[in-house]
């Protein structure tokens, strides 16, 4: 990694190569000689404050006493780790951290992994001399609804609140008080409400941290533990599964160099609860019609067996006209379960009205034809990222962290486009606000034409350092093409620019990659360009393009899909425009469902298939960077749901044909052979890749697209940004305890001086008007929109903003009066 | 001089705690006069003519100046400020100079009185400091609880402002610099250069590690910048008036000029003293009759505290001594803060030493484990002693916590101004700053000299003593 001649130090006699600017504390533990710690963690700047790693040095002044955590080695140092002198600061640093400690081991969520346990058994006295009565504090207190504190358990190590600071930048627990009443805490009123406040659970070296979802549910000793990768956010950051007895009972951040670092967004570490819920469907149902019951039209949906559950899908599906078919959805799956439904699809059903995205994506022939950067290429020390798209605090939590270190510690200049402040304004170097539709106006102003902010952020776009754009739909009110205009505006500006394409959606990126898009086929590319390839292996092809997720449920309002099988696709929460959804499952043939939970969504559907969870399936992800990495599993799924990938081949056989594979490996070996871009890929590749996963490279053509037409805004309306928010009433959100309760809800928030023209209070009840109708709602005056807009958070009580939205139309005007 | 008025018996009326001895004055010539804060009063008794002086000649030639003076510095560590002032990275900017007026140690009010008497003196100080080292920022930090020093600075910074002496073009010159004054919050670890840094930027009052945060390597806001005790420069306006070769005739050769001590304690006539360096012995200091007159009622001497809470105590033997840095550290102490306190024998050496440690431990910052957790257990333990409660073995405990928060014998002060390579670095200690230390000195010193007071405390029990030794 780093350059430069090894620097030789001394290590208990023998000669040691350290790296140039290594830790003392790292190199010795690089080279075996494992030194105590508390304080010290890889992924922050060293404080020195815990003492425990205190060795005898020799830098040429005699021999002295110095913590390795802040020093760096220097050629000819001498380091004695088992000096009497070295022997005796351990012995003496342990026995005074224990002193106040309560010694509460056998009730305490962390022994048996405990770094205080196990150094003072390898580095520590014996017994204590301490006779006096231990300081107490109230325990454990809540720092917010997720992370308890207990802190007569807690060694000062500064790591939680180093992480708030550094890492986090939500500087929400602190020290308190002085001498032996020190403690860590928050101040009254202000908990410490930060996204990533599970980081601090993992990293507290002893059990004054511990996080509510794993408090008393398992001893360390009893986890079994799986590498896996977060099917969450397309991030796909690095996890470790834990699970005792058949229950996941924890998320752990795994270290990984080019993805998350060790760390993960509450959502991410929390989300495994909502697997677990009692309402997990643990087999299919039947409803009306379907179950062949006395009541074709009637809704409720009955128990029903896979054979019958699976007859009456095949039964749907045969002979249906393939134009007439839609499969949408599916970025809950692995990459094989995709590929195993893409193939059913397009290759055995022939539609091609295939589409993961839910209308709130990119498309995908500009996605895949754009240079595709990686996180650590946009995170360049010293580099420029561009943020042309959604808020990554909000939606892909990890992946803030990554951009949040790279701003603050390593150099990297941020410039934002965006219609309101994000997660990252505060950092930002120049933070350009800009109205729906006219984002790819102001791209051009900045290389010509511009004034003030925006002329600026031009010149350190075009000062020849590299240039990383995060992209993405900057709100869901807005129509894709106009960033895609917006990002050709950047490519024709910036030579060897790359892209991050900022889907939120789990594994979407796996999804396109297997083809699940109207027009495109397994590995990147078209059916037009490599139709001929898949035809000796696939049995069929579909004729033409097909639709859309939009347009295939405008078909679907219109009467003309028969079948609409929805592969994890909560159509009714999480598609923008929640009116069509409503028309599209009113007027389709049969719905079928694929599915962990009955969602408003799957009770409208005719045939539920139980699917299995992330964590109860083996496969591999693919992330926003194209990084492959495993998924593995750590529960079984309940009742017989099942994972995505047999069903889909219980399904062909249902249809009197065969998918051609019965295991992962063989859908590997059958993918390999079809898509060049896992030509040289397998699972036993990509599971002995280890943490790091392996990167499926390959760029399709870029076609340029067409420029999207807007219209002016106009004095009288306010233009409609819609966003997300880290949680929400997503029914993952919803369902896992620790998050349930964090969805802030909704109101309109509008610019203050817009709240003047309009004659209205912050606060006041008012009425947005637009195409899908009005509705009533609170108006928030907050200064972190951009005036001439109305921010509507998506898919939170209070508001529904996906009723505001017409997809159909590039930008949404709306007009807010006061509530009669 | 008719508004100077020193009372018969030495202290002056206007200025409490100090006392004219007769000696040299070159910091407390102005102390006598009642107005000695305002800038008229500095104006007429050559104030602001060192800066002048200063501004007459190139920044380097002024920083030579104070090199050749010697001026060592008077915070507690006595390290030459011309030297520190050159320790500044090459062609990193901006830099800043802040002025340590946290004067917090137990004993020590010498600063305070500097700065309510003569704030004017200091702010030319720090005018020449910044004028030397081309600086334009500089931050006054005075300790929270001293109103009076926080009032007198503020109205004569803006005195000085309107008067062109602060701000821009300084008296015509191209040199422009300001000065913001901020006060603490009544913490005694932010008088640690670094913890002082860290309160500064607005964050808790935590020492830094050093390495790497040597202040005039990476200091406030992570910009070199240069620390240095309010008596260290106010020194400097006398310097650049008189020249160094004027100031090094006074003092010793190691230690020039004057220093002042403040003395507390039980002798006759506590208070500050301006004091040549390495001529005056503290025997001279406490019986002297322009000093302190001798012990209270006329008792023995029992022992002293040379240089602040901090330092290891002195003795009988001891008074001999000139106060001059390099003997006292030579003998096993330090001048520190030169706050002297003086006990005499009636005084209970364990209550000293409780009290003592008792003030360390309410006053570590909590950073480091055994600062945070040991010198709460010191206290623990003295007062469980004092309270009758003690056991035989809790004195061999005492020593050995304290070898915990400072192996080894305790640092000496052992510097050498001649060879820099010589400064013991770091101190023997298992803690970030000196603050844990400082508690095991009194521990040690009482320990060592005292230890059949403790023996009797403890053999005099009144009480049973804890369980956990029955049966050891
Ligand atoms: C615990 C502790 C407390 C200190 N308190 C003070 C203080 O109150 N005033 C002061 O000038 N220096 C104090 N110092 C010394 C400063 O860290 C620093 O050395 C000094 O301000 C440098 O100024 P000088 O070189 O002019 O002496 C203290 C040091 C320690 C370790
Ligand atoms: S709570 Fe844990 S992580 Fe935080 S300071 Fe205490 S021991 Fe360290
Ligand atoms: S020695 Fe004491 S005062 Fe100094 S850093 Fe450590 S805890 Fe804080
Ligand atoms: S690990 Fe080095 S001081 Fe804590």
């Amino acid at each position: 990694m780093s350059d430069g001649a090894p620097v030789e130090i001394t290590v208990n006699g023998s000669t040691v190569a350290a790296r140039p600017g290594e830790l003392l504390i790292d190199a010795c533990e690089r080279t075996g000689t494992y030194i105590p710690r508390f304080c010290h963690h890889p992924r922050m700047e060293p404080v020195g404050m815990c003492r425990m790693c205190l060795v005898e040095v020799d830098t040429g002044r005699g021999p002295a006493l110095q913590p390795s955590c802040m020093l760096t080695c220097s050629p000819g140092m001498q380091v004695d780790t088992e000096s009497e002198r070295t022997r005796s600061a351990q012995d003496g640093v342990l026995e005074l951290l224990l002193v106040n400690h309560p010694l509460d081991c056998p009730v305490c969520d962390k022994g048996g992994e405990c770094p205080l346990q196990d150094q003072t058994m390898t580095f520590g006295p014996g017994e204590s001399r301490y006779v006096e009565e231990k300081r107490h504090f109230v325990k454990p207190i809540p720092v917010n609804t997720n992370v308890l504190l207990d802190r007569e358990r807690c060694v000062l190590c500064d790591r939680c609140t180093r992480f708030a600071d550094q890492v986090a930048g939500d500087r929400l627990i602190h020290f308190l008080e002085r001498g032996s009443r020190t403690q860590v805490n928050t101040f009254p009123g202000e908990p410490f409400s930060s996204y990533f406040s599970g980081n601090t659970v993992q990293i507290c070296p002893v059990g004054a941290l511990t996080a509510v979802p794993f408090r008393f549910k398992a001893r360390p000793w009893d986890l079994e533990e799986v590498e896996s990768t977060s099917v969450l956010d397309s991030v796909g950051s690095r996890i470790s599964v834990q699970s005792s007895r058949g229950r996941v009972l924890r998320f752990m951040g795994l270290d990984s160099d080019a993805v998350n670092w060790g760390w993960l967004s509450d959502r991410e570490r929390f989300v495994f609860e909502a697997y677990d819920h009692p309402d997990r469907l643990t087999g299919p149902l039947l409803s009306g019609g379907a179950a062949g019951g006395q009541d074709p039209k009637g809704s409720t949906q009955v128990s029903a067996t896979w054979a019958d559950a699976l007859g009456a899908t095949a039964e749907a599906l045969s002979g249906t006209d393939p134009d007439r078919i839609a499969v949408l959805g599916g970025s809950r799956l692995t990459n094989e379960s995709q590929y195993a439904w893409a193939k059913l699809a397009k290759g055995i059903l022939g539609t091609d009205n295939v589409d993961a995205q839910l209308g709130d994506g990119l498309p995908v022939e500009v996605l895949l034809g754009l240079p595709r950067a990686t996180i650590d290429e946009a995170c360049t020390p010293g580099g420029t990222i561009v943020l042309l798209g959604p808020d990554p605090k909000e939606e892909l939590g990890s992946l803030y962290l990554r951009l949040r270190h790279a701003v603050v510690h390593d150099g990297a200049t941020l410039i934002e486009l965006t219609p309101h402040a994000t997660g990252l304004t505060g950092i930002a170097t120049h933070s350009i606000r800009v109205l729906p539709g006219e984002a790819a106006g102001v791209v051009r102003s900045m290389f010509q034409g511009g004034t003030g902010d925006v002329a600026a952020a031009g010149a350190v776009i075009s000062s020849g350092g590299p240039v990383t754009v995060l992209w993405g739909r900057t709100s869901l009110a807005e129509t894709d093409g106009l960033v895609v205009d917006a990002a050709m505006a950047l490519l024709e500006h910036v030579p060897d620019v790359g892209f991050l394409s900022l889907l939120r959606r789990g594994n979407v990126h796996g999804a396109l990659d297997m083809g699940m898009s109207p027009g495109f086929l397994p590995g990147r590319t078209t059916l037009e360009a490599s139709g001929d390839k898949f035809e000796n292996v696939w049995s069929c092809l579909p004729g033409e393009t097909g639709l859309g997720c939009v347009a295939a449920l405008e078909a679907a309002a219109a009467g003309d899909i028969d079948v609409l099988v929805l592969l994890g696709a909560d159509i009714l929460a999480d598609l923008p425009d929640h009116d069509l959804a409503r028309r599209a499952l009113e007027q389709a043939g049969t719905v079928v469902a694929v599915d962990l939970f009955v969602t408003s969504t799957v009770e409208c559907a005719d045939i539920v298939l139980a699917a299995a969870a992330p964590t109860e399936v083996d496969g591999s992800f693919t992330n926003l960077e194209g990084r492959i990495s495993v998924v593995a599993r750590g529960s079984s799924p309940p009742g017989t749901s099942r994972p995505d990938w047999m069903i889909a081949v219980e399904l062909a056989e249902r249809l009197g044909t065969d998918l051609g594979f019965t295991s992962l490996d063989g859908i590997w070996s059958e993918l390999a052979s079809v898509s060049a871009v896992h030509a040289d890929l397998s699972l036993n590749l990509i599971r002995a890749s280890g943490t790091e996963g392996l990167l499926a490279k390959g760029q399709m053509p870029l076609a340029m697209p067409p420029v999207t037409e807007v219209p002016d805004a106009t004095e009288s309306t306010l233009r409609l940004v819609v966003t997300r928010s880290m949680f929400d009433n997503g029914v993952l959100n919803a369902h896992s305890n620790a998050l349930a309760g964090l969805a802030p809800g909704a109101g309109i928030r509008v610019e203050p001086s817009d709240l003047d023209r309009l004659g209205l209070e912050d606060g006041s009840t008012v009425e947005i008007s637009g195409p899908r109708g009005e509705h009533i709602a609170e108006v928030v005056a907050s200064t972190q929109v951009m005036a001439g807009t109305a921010h509507v958070l998506f898919n939170q009580d209070g508001l529904d903003a996906g009723r505001l939205i017409d997809a159909s139309m590039p930008v949404i005007d709306v007009r807010l009066v006061k509530a009669r | 001089m008719a508004d100077t008025n020193p009372s018969p018996d030495g202290y002056v009326e206007h200025a409490p705690g100090y006392v004219v001895n007769g000696g040299p004055t070159l910091l407390t010539s102005r102390f006598p006069f009642e107005d000695s804060y305002t800038l008229e009063r500095s104006m007429q008794t050559g104030g602001y003519v060192g800066l002048r002086a200063a501004l007459a000649r190139t920044p380097a030639e002024v920083h030579d100046e104070v090199r050749q003076a010697t001026l060592l510095g008077r915070g507690g560590a006595g390290f030459p400020a011309g030297v520190k002032w050159g320790f500044c990275p090459e062609g990193v900017w901006p830099r800043y100079l802040v002025v340590n007026g946290d004067e917090s140690e137990p004993g020590t009010y010498k600063d305070r009185l500097l700065m309510e008497r003569d704030p004017h003196q200091l702010i030319e100080g720090c005018l020449i400091t910044c004028y030397a080292l081309g600086l334009s920022q500089c931050f006054l930090y005075v300790r929270g609880e001293m109103a009076l020093a926080q009032e007198r600075i503020a109205v004569a910074l803006n005195e000085a402002y309107e008067a062109d002496l602060i701000g821009s073009n300084i008296l015509g010159s191209d040199f422009s610099v300001d000065i913001v004054l901020h006060w603490g919050a009544g913490a005694y670890i932010v008088g640690e250069e670094t913890a002082l840094i860290e309160s500064l930027e607005g964050n808790r009052g935590m020492p830094r590690l050093k390495p790497p945060y040597f202040p005039a390597a990476i200091g406030l806001y992570g910009q070199p910048t240069i620390v240095n005790n309010v008596e260290t420069l106010s020194n400097l306006p006398w310097i650049m008036e008189n020249g160094a070769d004027a100031y090094k005739g006074y003092g010793s050769e190691a230690s020039p000029g004057t220093r002042l001590f403040a003395v507390s304690g039980h002798v006759q006539r506590p208070g500050v003293y301006e004091v040549e360096q390495g001529v005056t012995t503290f025997r001279d200091l406490f019986y002297g009759d322009n000093y302190c007159q001798g012990i209270r009622d006329g008792n023995e001497l029992k022992m002293f505290i040379p240089g602040g809470g901090s330092a290891p105590w002195f003795f009988g033997e001891h008074l001999d001594l000139p106060l001059e840095a390099r003997g006292v550290s030579e003998a096993g102490s330090m001048l520190g803060s030169g706050a002297i306190v003086v006990m005499d024998e009636t005084t209970d050496a364990v209550k000293a030493c409780l009290r003592l440690v008792r003030f360390y431990a309410n006053e570590s910052c909590g950073k480091c484990a055994p600062c945070r957790e040991g010198t709460s257990w010191e206290h623990k333990i003295l007062q469980r002693i004092y309270d009758g409660e003690g056991r035989p073995s809790d004195i061999d405990l005492l020593l050995s916590v304290g070898n915990h928060i400072s192996p080894g014998p305790y640092p000496v002060a052992s510097f050498d101004a001649a060879d820099l390579e010589a400064v013991p670095f770091p101190p023997a200690q298992t803690t970030i700053c000196p603050l844990g230390p400082s508690a095991v000195a009194p521990i040690t010193s009482a320990i060592r000299r005292f230890r059949h007071e403790f023996e009797a405390l403890i053999t005099r029990r009144d009480s049973i003593p804890v369980a956990a030794e029955a049966g050891a």
